[in-house]
């Protein structure tokens, strides 16, 4: 276990510090959500009615980006290797860097997100329903995205195939999770949306740890 | 001889070479005779008239659709259990085939949409998981392409398809649950096809069409990737031979 969180402590560290890290995804997720006026107008009814599906697109795009950095670095500079060796089965070697991806942008959006609510115009009752559903939803995410990284530390520059290969697998996640939030908008109950999403999201973090462990023994040769 | 044995690549190359012509004779045949049912002898909707008439394009194509995923993860699931070269090449050679149909059910449904809905494309619940196993076969497609190393590549396209598979079931089951306007089954139903019989003939005849081609187009496709692997090794032979 010690093994596991200290895993955990260094690849959130670089997360931090690395160029690349924390503060693009929340830069990113906090443009997107800026830039969306700006294309469909300010008209705040069109805006209330966009911004469920708005921050949910936003939050799949900018949990894209550090995602690279969590597989590709460790398998070019024989890190993985020495990991590999160590008593942590790969699959929980896979779930420390899901964790650490997801401190270091899943939890930020999820924090982020309430703070940039009122730019969409996104109704007050919703705004706790937002962050419940990112804070469900986003673990999801890194874990998807964390099993495409692993399959494409074997590209050169490999950024847009992982992108390929990661959104279609997100579909479930960003449907229920901006119905929920729109569930919410209109005073409608949004549990149902919630238990699913959060049903998908532990699928998907338990079969995305084996993906990705599965995935990074390829890297043997 | 078992049929285990023709797992020999170059048994199976043969037999498949001497299998290609007859099913894509017979492939052409079915389509034809198939065409010309649906087309020409079976009646028209009462409701939507000849319009009716692309479901035998459109319906056959949507099945191959999910029937090649089914068999590339299965292909996938069996090379990565058995480690058999074959199952992985059978796995490559379906993903375009499979990719091909889904856009032909895509487009023909389209061209159906247009007169029948009003529009070339509603944000329907199948229609919308249609449109995602098509960038899942792309997916597939493009990494077995951006991976240089041909071994590597093999491994990563057994997990994505087999990843992908888990997946579809929960992604059609959160798109349904998202929206639903295409028809339910007509031909799959617990109480028997709801499908008038003069219009299933021709339906089934171009499933079977169908089929047929994509088990020759398969072959043909994987009698290619063998002799490319088969060139690949030759290739890196004589480079290390000592001159």
């Amino acid at each position: 276990m010690r093994t596991f969180f200290a895993l955990i402590r260094r690849d959130v560290t670089l997360g931090i510090r690395a160029s690349g890290g924390a503060a693009l995804s929340a830069a990113f997720f906090a443009l997107i959500v800026v830039l969306a006026p700006l294309g469909l107008g300010p008209d705040m009814a069109t805006l209330k009615s966009a911004s469920p599906g708005l921050f949910w697109i936003a939050a799949l795009l900018a949990t894209l980006l550090g995602l690279e950095r969590i597989v590709q670095p460790d398998v070019e500079d024989g890190t993985l290797d020495l990991l590999r060796l160590s008593p942590l089965p790969l699959e929980f070697v896979a779930l420390a860097k899901i964790i650490s991806h997801w401190l270091t942008s899943g939890l930020i959006i999820t924090i982020l997100a309430p703070a940039l609510a009122p730019l969409l115009n996104l109704s007050l009752d919703a705004v706790p329903v937002l962050a419940l559903s990112l804070l469900i939803g986003t673990p999801a995410l890194s874990a998807i995205g964390a099993a495409a990284a692993a399959l494409g530390a074997s590209v050169q520059r490999g950024g847009m195939v992982l992108a390929l290969l990661a959104l279609p697998l997100n579909i479930p996640f960003l449907i229920f999770g901006s119905t929920a939030v729109a569930q919410a908008q209109t005073n409608t109950d949004p549990t149902q949306a919630l238990t699913l999403l959060g049903a998908c999201s532990l699928i998907a973090v338990v079969v995305g740890s084996i993906a990705a462990a599965t995935s990074l023994r390829l890297n043997d040769d | 001889m078992p049929v285990l044995a023709y797992a020999n690549p170059e048994r199976f190359a043969r037999l498949a070479r001497s299998l290609t012509p007859w099913l894509l004779g017979s492939a052409v045949g079915l389509l034809l005779a198939g065409l010309f049912l649906g087309l020409f002898l079976a009646p028209p909707d009462y409701q939507q008239g000849d319009a009716a008439r692309i479901m035998y394009v459109h319906v056959p194509a949507a099945w191959m659709a999910m029937f090649v995923y089914g068999c590339m993860a299965l292909a996938s699931a069996v090379a990565f259990i058995w480690k058999h070269p074959l199952a992985d090449v059978a796995a490559k050679a379906s993903a375009p085939i499979g990719c091909i149909f889904t856009a032909l059910a895509l487009i023909t449904g389209m061209l159906w949409g247009k007169p029948m809905w009003g529009a070339w494309w509603v944000w329907d619940a199948r229609l919308t998981s249609v449109l995602i196993l098509f960038f899942m076969y792309l997916g597939y497609i493009v990494l077995w392409n951006a991976i240089e190393d041909p071994a590597r590549a093999v491994r990563a396209a057994r997990i994505l398809a087999l990843v992908g598979a888990i997946n579809i079931p929960i992604i059609k089951f959160s798109v349904d649950w998202w929206n639903t306007l295409h028809q339910g089954a007509s031909v799959f139903r617990a109480d028997g096809p709801s499908i008038t019989g003069s219009m299933l003939i021709p339906l089934l005849v171009m499933a079977v069409a169908y089929n047929v081609l994509y088990a020759a187009l398969l072959l043909i496709r994987m009698r290619a990737e063998i002799a490319e692997r088969r060139l690949r090794s030759i290739r890196l032979g004589l480079e290390f031979e000592p001159k």
